[in-house]
């Protein structure tokens, strides 16, 4: 048997996992250091691209050394944007002084549920914060300390801020529980901030955040690798349909700039998504663009600052401008959608040189979008199955039997629920939802969003996951569930590797991915195969069955 | 740095200071703020069936006791702790005796403390009252 | 530990209160200094608070939406839980603070040999939080009777209410028993569930024990070791008239009536405060407007990103090469 390493999902055994005790130790939580012990923590941003980004102290260091080497003065720089952040947030503000720990959020956080570590409770997520506050800035707290609540700002309090900040994947869960909506996203996003003006960050989200604002994406792909991308993809669709694409790329003029995350471009299953637009845009005529300026919808920036999401945003409406185009389109993904929906107009807008979202092909005007003037994907889709403006043959998609995760971001930052439910139910024939407590407003995350989908955490990400693969695995062994769509790029990238711990066998799709295998496209071939290339059941078959007559 | 929505937040703080004062500027409204009830109190008598402290307090108490004592064990007397008088247990034979007027005695201090006792419920008020 | 430090302080409160009430010259420091300076720090603590959260800018429109957004036409959407009007933000503020929406969808967690996941609802939370707060709202409206002249219809509507049942004389009030059951509810839940004592602060404890000390003395002094009302009324109508009377009122009541003093003076220093913070939490009061109606970040700084010049500067060959289309040949 081979060796296997904390970064691999096999060095960790399921019946482990499952021994969770959610019984808080004895000793209280104020003074246990974090235990950064191998698949639990990320890697720390390279010094080349905080460099390439101008953030602050860029260094080689590590999170298991005990010597992180902050600046001299590093209590004064936390106290000074603990400050600052103060002055610029409500949220914080308000989020540090109401809570009343009165429990309700303790048992909905996927990586308590999964782990039992009490520090990932959000209540204390955000008291490792709330102590400080109470301590620095409280007139009670200065007075009282500790007796109320107070926390001197220690090394092990930054340390602790880093381990447990980076296993918060901002997904909102227990701001809906919250009596006082206080959202531990927020105080992430806040944690976060004040950690990088020490330089602590990690590589998974610093990498992509200087790529994209090299080359326009955050993997790094260069315009020509671009276009070579969207060619093969129409390689393929042509093997499946018989009909040729020449995907528009940078157009001047065109009517809509199409916007997705890179991981569509990348890496299965995201790519089958990203032919799955492509074929849609090509079946009804749509006069669009690619930018590869533009060419990253996810926004790794909302990870890292608020300046950082607002320097890699503003390059799709200055491509907008520039291309000229109407209004813009955006593709599946989870945490771009919360940038899209609730900052980018307020960031880089208003958007005045666009016209307000119309379909070319219903005429329906999206009057939600009056301002940002940018659409959800499905809801463009879903308006036009509504309007009967697709052909579509859910037998193509009988052999898959399929269920939705909501992806936390367009769940819980936006509410857009049942626009995709809408688009399976006209493309499948079989659709099962999960359980009521872990779908729609109370979906579970992946466990690799904001940043932390990366392989070295695998043990974090395995045990955030579970919620979540445990009712994908309820639903597998009542209705036989195989597939899982859902309509964020992490999440494409992030449950493959949580289905296939928690319930092996269960693929996963994006929505776009059964539209354009459901299509009847005009002028296409019989098709025997789906988008990814396997033979469609039944088609073996006939292709023998051909031969002989 | 002013926010946009602090108009609406002055303004909700303004209701509740209102509504928090509501006590202070009601009473000054009804010109009341220093009323304390004056009690009549009989003419000629100098002493109730216990002593004044004991009354002002317990008063309810006592006259619960008497009302179990005589329906439920037709136990008729009382006899004063404070000196060691008898007395009918009767609200209308003994107390009203003295305090004939309900409305200047008994009612004054009620109405003053918002209370309202069950008692002239079955018994009847005394006519000194109208 | 927390809890003990907590008991601690309330009990050291209730021994001087008890002891200021025995000393003569005590009675003014109890009787009018203390209340004077409760309502000081109550009400200048309270718009201190609210008045710095309100100077505070909120930034981005950050809502979090609970039900389905206003999109197409034919799709209806969550009116309250992801409201898109005022009015739909109003109701959503009303569900939340007159019937604790939020904690109404509370779940519990089970996890079962072989690793099932079981969410259950769980309604103590809610109940308990609604009885003990609506209870508070009835005694403290109760309460007005002796601190209005006349007493006004509605508070004795309420009394009346409260008294229903007509048991013992004075009658009790069933608030009074709700208030301290759902108290001793919310303390017990504290102390025996394991992450609740691990979470819980003496913060959490001290309120719990301050007001369960309220509402016992407020009882007592009903039922059992009983005190002159009509003294006591005297007492805070001097109060709020500014012509406080030192008559005392014995050693119960000057225990009660320091606690509420105590209880409003830390008000506005203490998690009590998300009675005002409830109002003001960005992710529940603003509508999911977002894409129809621009919000304006009164910081929003310029922030310099890659244009498309130094990007097409950086690339213009390979994306000619590719046959790209490029701004300068």
């Amino acid at each position: 048997m081979a060796e296997h390493k904390p970064d691999q999902m096999e060095f960790y055994k399921q019946e482990e996992l499952q021994q969770i005790d959610l019984n808080p130790p004895k000793e209280g939580w104020q003074d246990q250091p974090a235990d950064f012990r191998p698949g639990s923590w990320i890697y720390p941003t390279k010094p080349k691209h905080l460099e390439s980004l101008g953030m602050p102290n860029p260094r080689e260091w590590s999170p298991a050394d005990e010597d992180w080497q902050l600046p001299e003065n590093w209590q004064e720089i936390i106290h000074k944007k603990f400050k600052e952040l103060l002055g610029k947030y409500r949220s914080f503000r308000i989020f540090m002084d109401t809570c009343v720990r009165c429990g309700a959020c303790a048992d909905k956080c996927h990586f308590f549920i999964g782990g039992g570590d009490p520090k990932n409770m959000p209540v204390l997520r955000a008291e490792l914060v709330r102590s400080i506050y109470r301590n620095d800035f409280t007139t009670v707290g200065k007075i009282l300390g500790r007796a109320c609540g107070g926390r001197k700002l220690t090394m092990d309090v930054i340390k602790e801020w880093f381990y447990y900040f980076y296993q918060c994947t901002e997904c909102r869960r227990c701001s809906v529980f919250c009596p006082y909506g206080i959202d531990t996203a927020e105080i992430t996003m806040m944690a976060r901030e004040m950690l990088h003006e020490l330089g602590l960050g990690v590589n998974w989200i610093m990498e992509p955040v200087a790529n994209c604002h090299r080359t326009g994406n955050h993997l790094g792909i260069q315009p020509h690798g671009l276009k070579d991308t969207l060619e093969f993809f129409c390689e393929d669709i042509e093997d499946v349909t018989g009909i040729h694409i020449d995907p528009p790329i940078n157009k001047k003029g065109a009517e809509v700039l199409f916007v997705t995350p890179s991981g569509d471009f990348l890496a299965d299953p995201g790519t089958f998504t990203c032919m799955g637009y492509m074929m849609l845009f090509e079946e009804i005529g749509l006069d669009y663009t690619w930018s590869t300026y533009a060419s990253e919808g996810g926004n790794f920036g909302l990870f890292t600052s608020a300046d950082v999401m607002k320097k890699l945003n503003a390059k799709i409406y200055a491509e907008a401008k520039r291309l000229g185009v109407k209004y813009i389109i955006g593709g599946e993904c989870g945490h771009m959608w919360r940038v899209l929906n609730q900052y980018m107009d307020t960031m880089n807008g208003p958007a005045d040189f666009l016209d307000v979202p119309k379909s070319p092909i219903t005429g329906t005007v999206f009057e939600n979008s009056r301002s940002t003037k940018m659409i959800h994907i499905t809801e463009f889709t879903a308006d036009l199955i509504k309007h009967g403006k697709l052909k579509l043959d859910p037998k193509m998609n009988d052999h898959v039997r399929v269920t939705f995760h909501d992806s936390c971001n367009p769940a819980r930052a936006m509410g857009l629920l049942e626009e995709p439910r809408y688009i399976i139910n006209s493309v499948c024939n079989n659709f099962h939802e999960m359980p009521e407590n872990t779908i729609r407003e109370q979906t579970f995350c992946c466990g690799g969003g904001a940043g932390l989908g990366t392989d070295e955490n695998m043990e974090m990400r395995l045990r955030g996951g579970m919620p979540r693969g445990t009712a994908v695995r309820h639903v597998q062994e009542k209705y036989d569930v195989n597939q899982l769509a859902c309509v964020c790029a992490i999440d494409r990238a992030t449950l493959v590797t949580v289905c296939d711990y928690w319930a092996p066998g269960v693929q996963v799709t994006g929505v776009h991915e059964l539209v354009a295998n459901a299509m009847v496209m005009k002028g296409q071939k019989e098709r025997t195969m789906n988008l990814r290339l396997e033979p469609l059941p039944g088609a073996e078959e006939k292709e023998a069955n051909d031969g002989e007559s | 740095m002013a926010s946009r929505d602090t108009g609406r937040i002055v303004v909700g703080l303004v209701i509740f200071l209102v509504l928090a004062s509501f006590p202070v500027w009601f009473s000054a409204t009804q010109g009341r703020s220093d009323y304390r009830p004056e009690l009549e109190y009989p003419a000629g008598e100098t002493k109730c069936v216990e002593s004044k402290e004991y009354m002002r307090t317990w008063h309810m108490d006592l006259l619960n006791q008497w009302r179990d004592s005589v329906v439920r064990k037709g136990v008729r007397t009382y006899t004063s702790d404070a000196h060691h008088t008898d007395y009918d247990m009767s609200l209308q034979n003994t107390c009203m005796k003295c305090h004939t007027n309900k409305a200047n005695f008994c009612d004054r201090c009620h109405d003053y403390v918002g209370v309202s006792p069950k008692c002239w419920e079955c018994h009847v008020e005394p006519r000194g009252a109208e | 530990m927390t809890a003990i430090l907590a008991l601690g302080a309330i009990l050291i409160l209730i021994l001087l209160a008890g002891f200021g009430s025995q000393v003569a010259g005590l009675q003014v420091v109890f009787g009018v200094a203390v209340p004077y300076a409760a309502i000081a720090l109550f009400l200048g603590g309270l718009v201190f608070k609210v008045m710095s959260w309100a100077r505070t800018p909120v930034p981005f429109r950050i809502p979090t939406t609970c039900g389905q957004q206003k999109t197409l036409d034919w799709i209806p959407s969550a009116r309250f839980d992801n409201p898109h009007t005022t009015l739909g933000v109003i109701g959503r503020m009303a569900l939340e603070v007159l019937f604790f929406r939020s904690l109404f969808r509370n779940t519990k967690v089970d996890i079962r040999p072989g690793g099932r996941i079981i969410h259950t609802p769980a309604k103590w939370l809610w109940a308990a939080a609604l009885a003990f707060h609506y209870s508070f709202l009835v005694i403290f409206i109760r309460h007005l009777r002796f601190f209005t002249e006349p007493v006004p219809g509605f508070v004795k509507a309420i009394q009346s209410v409260d008294s229903f049942f007509e048991i013992g004389v004075p009658s009790i009030f069933l608030t009074s028993f709700l208030l301290l059951g759902a108290l001793g509810f919310l303390l017990l839940r504290r102390l025996v569930s394991p992450q609740l004592r691990y979470i819980s602060l003496a913060n959490d404890y001290f309120p719990l024990f301050l007001l369960i000390a309220i509402g016992t003395t407020g009882v007592l002094m009903r039922h059992f070791q009983k005190t002159d009302i009509e003294t006591i009324k005297a007492v805070a109508m001097g109060i709020l008239s500014f012509s406080p009377v030192t008559a005392g009122g014995g050693a119960l009541f000057t225990i009660h009536f320091f606690l509420v003093c105590v209880l409003f003076a830390v008000f506005p220093y203490s998690k009590l405060m998300h009675m005002a913070g409830v109002f003001m939490s960005p992710t529940r009061n603003m509508a999911n407007t977002n894409r129809a109606k621009r919000h304006i970040n009164p910081w929003n700084h310029p922030v310099a990103f890659r244009t498309y010049e130094e990007y097409e500067d950086d690339f213009r060959d390979k994306m000619k090469a590719a046959g790209i289309p490029v701004e300068k040949e």
